[in-house]
């Protein structure tokens, strides 16, 4: 099983590139059709210099790594980001965090983590935290 | 429409919605945000896992409709999406029928460097047929209209 220190980094994620393509597929399979991120006349218009990809997508690769982590054997409890960047097609997401608290239970550990993401070009596009225990729950 | 207009609706629930989750969907949605997590696209695998059977990707949850709470209308163009935090009672799985409702949970204005901004706080639940909750999901929402 998993064991977690405080202060230890999570294994990080990295995407490849985001594509207008991929913008199309999220959101037919998500349903959100704001053509801001599909339709580049649209989102010229908008002021934004183009399509911009939807934030729920790159919280996805930020669930992607921590369920990568968590593992078939742990549980994932809660995971919030907040939005602070614009992700473009062709932007390479990595998807990171840091252990900041560490509780001992019977099954395990209850891990509680500050997650991130951030583009190629450094910008931290998201931050939150997530709480996830080492065993089933 | 005014923080005090938005705040007349708080805490009154949206009519809830009833989805049954589809391991199509949920394929297409792992596909889309390129995970190929086995769990998420074999049966064959996903049945031996403690699971017994196809689970959804962490924020799959987001791509519910979650209903609309009546007589609460505003233009969406615009908006910016400020947070968003999941909280997990058990994962989604394919086959479940939820039942979808949101409300309004929290308004309130900033001033920043866009101007006046209104803060809009929803608490989205999907819960299962007994009515206890798989998912709960909090949204900010950042509207800058009129």
């Amino acid at each position: 099983m998993a064991h977690y220190a405080e202060g230890e980094m999570l294994k990080t994620l990295t995407k490849p590139p985001i594509t207008k393509t991929q913008l199309v597929m999220y959101s037919g399979a998500s349903g959100d059709f704001n053509p801001i991120h599909t339709v580049e006349e649209f989102a010229v218009k908008a002021g934004l210099g183009g399509v911009i990809a939807h934030g729920m997508l790159t919280m996805a690769f930020v669930g992607q790594m921590l369920t990568d982590i968590v593992g078939e054997n742990g549980t994932l409890v809660d995971f919030g980001v907040r939005f602070k960047g614009m992700v473009r097609p062709g932007d390479i997401i990595t998807c990171g965090g840091q252990v900041t608290k560490v509780q001992d239970e019977p099954g395990g550990q209850r891990v509680f983590a500050s997650v991130f993401a951030q583009t190629d070009k450094g910008d931290r596009v998201v931050t939150g935290d997530a709480e996830f225990t080492t065993y089933a729950i | 429409m005014t923080v005090e207009e938005f705040t007349a609706f708080v805490d009154k629930p949206s009519k809830p919605v009833k989805h049954e989750v589809e391991k199509g969907a949920i394929r297409k949605f792992a596909q889309a945000i390129g995970d190929q997590n086995p769990l998420y696209m074999s049966e064959e695998l996903a049945k031996k896992s403690r699971y017994g059977g196809i689970i959804a990707p962490p924020t799959f949850a987001r791509t519910f409709d979650y209903g609309v709470i009546e007589g609460l209308w505003f233009e969406t163009e615009g908006l910016i999406h400020g947070d968003e935090r999941f909280h997990y009672y058990r994962p989604i799985k394919a086959g479940d029928v939820l039942h979808c409702s949101r409300r309004l949970v929290d308004v309130f204005e900033r001033s920043g460097s866009l101007g006046k901004m209104t803060f809009l706080v929803y608490e989205q639940t999907a819960a299962d047929e007994a009515g206890n909750p798989v998912v709960k999901t909090k949204s900010t929402i950042i509207y800058r209209g009129a």
